[in-house]
């Protein structure tokens, strides 16, 4: 039990020292926090613990797989060339289908994502319509990318269409959240300023919001891009939707060619850092503003 | 001046939109797309869905639901297991690699490349790459989500290093204390609630992710959906889905009250 | 005790922050640093715990030149000197006891360091030290949910914990309010008269130095430009001190 000891200090007050159970002094509080951190801790511990000893490795074992995958990883990284099955020209259009599927999915999904994060913000909407609107994007959060393509693939037919549309749903879900959170952050007294002067909501809307916060909006696009182009490769090769993701399919598993591969896998990394990299600079850019 | 702004602001919007109608038009034609046909079957796709993917009593049975439980369990378990490990190696590697705690500058950029690269393959690159060495299993799973959340972690990590260690690190340096003090004792404790949210962020999109990686390696809810979706069992393919559903909706709240308890 | 021979300091970006530094300080002075803010007083003091390496000079304390100490002396000299941070530096999410602890910090093995172990002895003086400075009930309390002021205390109390022989207070007062100020600057006199442990304060209040110090040292464009006690300093010599601040408003 905590036992209390008192020392005096200087000034005459007692101090009142907690003890743990050995008569050591406690300078820690377990306070909510650390208590939970440390619960949560253990526990997630505890969950990979538990998930090696029972980890399924099929048929596979690490002193076959371990060398053949550092192999691979050699003819990957270090020796990327095509073979005669497939020339540049096909390549770069299979990536442009790619990144087309990203980009398409992007620009449709800022749009609509836009008027529902004016839905969703709290200091534009009804709070009854924010909820609702945030509740909706919690469910469409919660299935997979992936899962949408295949849905709308069956529904609408193979093609751009199901694969874009698939693309968007998920990423309305995370720009209607982000987007709203920037709306919220906008000065209040732009937009009170603006409907004292009797401007309409659709006028504070393009006068205010938009100019206000675009760069914002665009930097948070380009970060779902980043994401959407994974999904856009995911979408051709899984759901079979064409795109350098289908062609990382028929190299890789068709094929075998792990030179070939390597090739593709050099492609979307160069893309994906010019992402990356343009993303980092558009919130530096942010950062300077604010 | 006032116009001046206006006039600037004007012509930045101008500038937007015609980007963005180029990017637009460029993109539908390469890809043959056709927006009327993309928006007005919106609708359609949704009536299909729920006149197929709707769980009739085929669905409802009980083995079946249990089947469902155990699968998905393990895969959130899978999902935790790789996330948990990997923000581990994401937790050494910022410290190293941080402008405010790394040791030497070939150390810190040897990092933040590695970082950058494993971030940027995506997760199914990684999910193939891994096929072909360690088959089809939990543990080629458990790799593929590794490798993308080890990167994408030790950026954000980073991050949160070089912006919030400054003022700790300087005062207790000024004590005599060592490195390794320094990091234990003042960098940890001040941004262990936000690396705990960001491992809480990476815990749900991987469960997500898990859907993609459990159709190529064959394990978990992924090859479950895609066994039935495939096999045109639409209704028990929607009832997968709809305890995916359910699981993350959960977690999601799950994490979010466990976020408040730790602020 | 402490002595500076022309200490000089360019940074990488072509800036000279210091320009020939010499001053003499010793046990239980009271030494306040007063001048614009950019003239270099708070890159002198950091070069004193070298924080900041100089470029050039040299800087005594006792009988070692500090500027050539290696890691493991530099480890021992920097825990017999205290600080104290404008934005007082604390980890704000630890108790105020395990803040003062920290102090101990340069005293300790690495690894009992870093799982937080501390001798009764130890904690027993943090406590007290807290007594000191008069937050006896806060001793368990987390320092986010401190005062500024009281923040401060808990501040001066980790630097006590160090045992230390000079403290080097950074701007101590510039974030606190006129009477959380005046507690912090009485029990910097206090530590310097009854403890006899030396103090160099930076600070921009003329006022304050003015009523606390024994010795003001006036630096302006890195150059040390008056070095006396209080009633020396002139109106013109403050002038000739302030003179770009004033040239900027």
């Amino acid at each position: 039990m905590n036992q209390a000891i008192t020392l005096k200090g200087t000034s005459q007050v007692a101090i009142r020292v907690q003890t743990n159970k050995s008569g050591k002094i406690k300078v820690r509080k377990l306070d909510k926090s650390r208590m939970w951190t440390r619960v949560l801790i253990y526990s997630l511990i505890a969950i990979t613990v538990y998930a090696f000893v029972t980890m399924n490795f099929g048929t596979m074992t690490l002193e076959v797989a371990l060398p053949t995958f550092f192999a691979n990883l050699q003819r990957i990284f270090l020796q990327p060339r095509l073979s005669h099955r497939v020339e540049w020209a096909a390549l770069i259009d299979q990536l442009t289908i790619t990144l087309g599927l990203a980009v398409l999915g992007t620009l449709i999904g800022a749009v609509v994502s836009f008027f529902f994060a004016l839905l969703a913000a709290r200091n534009l909407s009804h709070p009854k319509v924010s909820q609702t609107v945030r509740a909706i994007m919690s469910f469409i959060r919660a299935i997979p990318a992936i899962l949408w393509v295949l849905i709308f693939a069956l529904a609408m037919g193979l093609g751009s269409e199901a694969a874009v549309v698939g693309i968007v749903f998920q990423g309305i879900a995370f720009l209607t959240k982000a987007y709203s959170e920037t709306i919220e952050e906008i000065d209040h007294g732009v937009i009170e300023a603006l409907k004292a002067s009797g401007a309409t909501w659709w006028q504070i809307v393009f006068q205010a919001v938009l100019p206000s916060c675009l760069t914002a909006l665009i930097s948070w696009s380009f970060l779902r891009l980043e994401t959407n182009f994974g999904h856009a490769v995911a979408v051709g090769a899984a759901a079979g939707a064409g795109g350098i993701g289908f062609q990382l399919m028929l190299s890789g598993n068709m094929q075998m060619d792990m030179h070939e591969v390597g090739v593709i896998v050099y492609l979307l990394l160069g893309v994906s850092v010019v992402f990356e990299l343009v993303s980092m600079k558009l919130r530096e850019k942010l950062l300077v503003k604010s | 001046m006032a116009t001046d702004i206006f006039k600037k602001r004007r012509i930045h919007m101008v500038l937007f939109f015609a980007v963005f109608t180029g990017l637009y038009v460029f993109f539908s034609q390469q890809l043959n797309f056709n927006s009327a046909t993309a928006f007005t079957q919106i609708p359609s796709g949704f009536a299909w869905l729920g006149a197929n993917f709707w769980p009739n009593y085929t669905t409802t049975a009980p083995e079946f639901l249990l089947n469902i439980i155990r699968v998905l369990l393990r895969t959130v378990i899978i999902a935790v297991a790789s996330t948990t490990t990997a923000s581990a190696f994401a937790l050494i590697a910022a410290v190293f690699g941080s402008n405010k705690t790394g040791i030497h500058w070939t150390i810190k950029y040897i990092v933040r490349i590695i970082a950058m690269v494993f971030r940027n393959i995506p997760l199914i690159a990684w999910a193939l790459i891994l096929l072909f060495s360690f088959r089809q299993n939990e543990f080629t799973g458990f790799l593929a989500l590794f490798f993308g959340t080890f990167g994408y972690l030790t950026r954000s990590f980073t991050e949160i290093i070089d912006e919030s260690g400054d003022g700790v690190i300087e005062a207790l340096k000024s004590t005599g204390a060592t490195y390794f003090q320094i990091v234990f004792q003042g960098v940890f404790p001040m941004i262990s609630s936000q690396l705990v949210s960001w491992v809480l962020f990476m815990i749900e999109s991987n469960i997500r992710e898990s859907a993609l990686v459990g159709m190529l390696t064959g394990t978990g809810i992924g090859q479950m959906f895609n066994f039935f979706f495939s096999g045109f069992r639409y209704p028990m393919a929607g009832m997968v889905l709809l305890f995916i559903i359910i699981t993350v909706i959960g977690l999601e709240m799950l994490s979010n009250k466990i976020r408040r308890l730790l602020l | 005790m402490l002595q500076l021979q022309q200490v000089s300091k360019t940074y990488d970006n072509g800036k000279t922050a210091l320009q020939d530094i010499s001053f003499k300080v010793s046990k239980g002075d009271f030494v306040s640093i007063i001048g614009p803010s950019g003239a270099g007083k708070s890159t002198l003091l950091r070069t004193i715990n070298q924080m900041i390496p100089v470029s050039d000079g040299q800087i005594l304390f006792h009988e070692d030149d500090v500027t050539r100490a290696n890691r493991k002396k530099l480890r021992t000299v920097r825990r017999r000197m205290g600080m104290i941070f404008q934005h007082y530096n604390l980890v704000t999410r630890m108790t105020a006891v395990e803040n003062v602890l920290h102090g101990r910090l340069g005293y300790k093995s690495t690894i009992s360091g870093v799982m937080g172990r501390y001798t009764e002895e130890e904690k027993k003086k943090a406590f007290e030290l807290l007594g000191q400075v008069g937050l006896e009930e806060f001793v368990y309390t987390r320092c986010d949910q401190l005062s500024g002021g009281q923040k401060q205390r808990v501040g001066i109390a980790r630097a006590l914990m160090q045992e230390p022989e000079l403290i080097l207070c950074d701007e101590p007062i510039a974030s606190l309010d006129p009477k959380s100020s005046k507690v912090v600057m009485d029990y910097l006199k206090s530590i310097a008269k009854d403890m006899g442990i030396t103090c160099l304060v930076n600070l921009h209040q003329v006022d304050v130095a003015m009523d606390y110090s024994d010795r003001i040292i006036g630096v302006s464009g890195g150059k040390v430009l008056f070095d006396g006690p209080p009633s020396e300093l002139t109106p013109e010599i403050l002038s000739e001190i302030y003179k770009s601040e004033d040239l900027l408003v």
